[in-house]
């Protein structure tokens, strides 16, 4: 547990995260959750990467429900 | 010290999104499945429009409903938790004087919000509604409004920060606010609009079938602000308290 009640911090705005080191991260979680979310949402529907329809059938409900156009 | 922070956030970000996407998994189970099922039956009784049901099974109906929807739910949940917590890296003590779960509260707000500016549009549809000839626009264009929505909140939020110190807090919030919805509106003015729903298709079900993607939205978003802001609350807390001892000098805030 943090002791929050002993941090001088308390109350006060929290101090920014600089950029700089922020960059990497963002590129490497930015990419790899737009890959996931490529896969449940559009893949073998608008487009496809991989040849068949299993892709879409698996994920169909999901896609659905999550508000994508699915067909 | 900051990577060890991000990374350490980000982490949680998509663990939270992961059991974010638990809770919303269960309200599209119990509220969405039976819509879907549903609507797979009016286009089965109608299918000589078209339909995935009078091909070959690829995925059994028992599969698509139970793992196949926890799969896409939970991929997005995770996908999204980590996208959500990179913007919560950068708003953090840049948004006004909130503390790590305001802002995480804040950010799942954004997050719904940019969910609803493409809805409004293009509503989410149910099996057996939507032309598969014109799927690749709708796509595009779904995409296209989300991206849309985020750089107009983006930009409403930097006007809204640029009139703050004329304006004050308060109408400078309104200011940001009505730009948006001034720019989102001249966007759906202009954006082509799609009538799919096939002729006899209930009008209940159809409502109710988007009311619960809109209940799955809403507790994806509420659980994840809620259960990352109670993470991302230590983390914080724990790197000022080490920012306090190792440059007992140097002030927090910059
Ligand atoms: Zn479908």
């Amino acid at each position: 547990m943090a002791q929050t009640i002993a941090s001088p911090a308390t109350g006060a705005t929290p101090a920014t995260l600089p950029l700089k080191a922020l960059a990497p991260w963002a590129l490497f979680v930015g990419v790899l959750a737009l890959v996931l979310l490529y896969f449940i949402g559009a893949e073998q529907g608008a487009t496809s990467v991989f040849s068949g329809t299993n892709v879409h059938e698996w994920v169909h409900d999901g896609r659905h429900l999550l508000g994508f156009p699915c067909h | 010290m900051n990577s060890v922070t991000i990374r350490n956030l980000l982490v949680r970000g998509m663990l939270a999104g992961l059991a974010a996407g638990v809770l919303a998994l269960v309200i599209a189970y119990f509220l969405g499945e039976p819509r879907v099922d549903a609507a797979i039956a009016f286009e089965e009784a109608h299918s000589h429009s078209h339909s995935h049901g009078d091909e070959v099974e690829v995925v059994s109906r028992g599969m698509q409903s139970t793992a196949g929807l926890a799969t896409g739910v939970l991929v997005y949940g995770v996908a999204l938790g980590g996208i959500a917590a990179l913007v919560f890296c950068f708003a953090l003590g840049r948004i006004g004087r909130f503390g790590a779960r305001a802002t995480a509260v804040l950010v799942s707000g954004a997050a719904l919000l940019v969910y609803l500016v493409p809805f409004l549009k293009y509503p989410a549809n149910p099996p057996a509604v939507g032309d598969p000839d014109t799927i690749g626009q709708r796509t595009a264009l779904y995409f296209l409004m989300m991206l849309l929505g985020i750089l107009l909140a983006v930009g409403a939020t930097i006007l809204g920060r640029r009139l703050a110190p004329k304006l004050g807090n308060w109408y400078a919030t309104v200011a940001g606010g009505t730009a948006f919805v001034v720019a989102v509106g001249i966007a759906y003015a202009f954006l082509p609009a799609y009538d799919n729903v096939p002729h006899g298709f209930p009008g209940t079900l159809l409502w109710q079938f988007r009311l619960s993607t809109l209940a799955v939205q809403l507790v994806l978003w509420t659980g994840f602000g809620l259960i990352f802001g109670h993470l991302a609350e230590r983390v914080v807390a724990t790197r000022a308290e080490e920012a306090g001892t190792t440059a007992e000098a140097a002030p927090v805030a910059t």
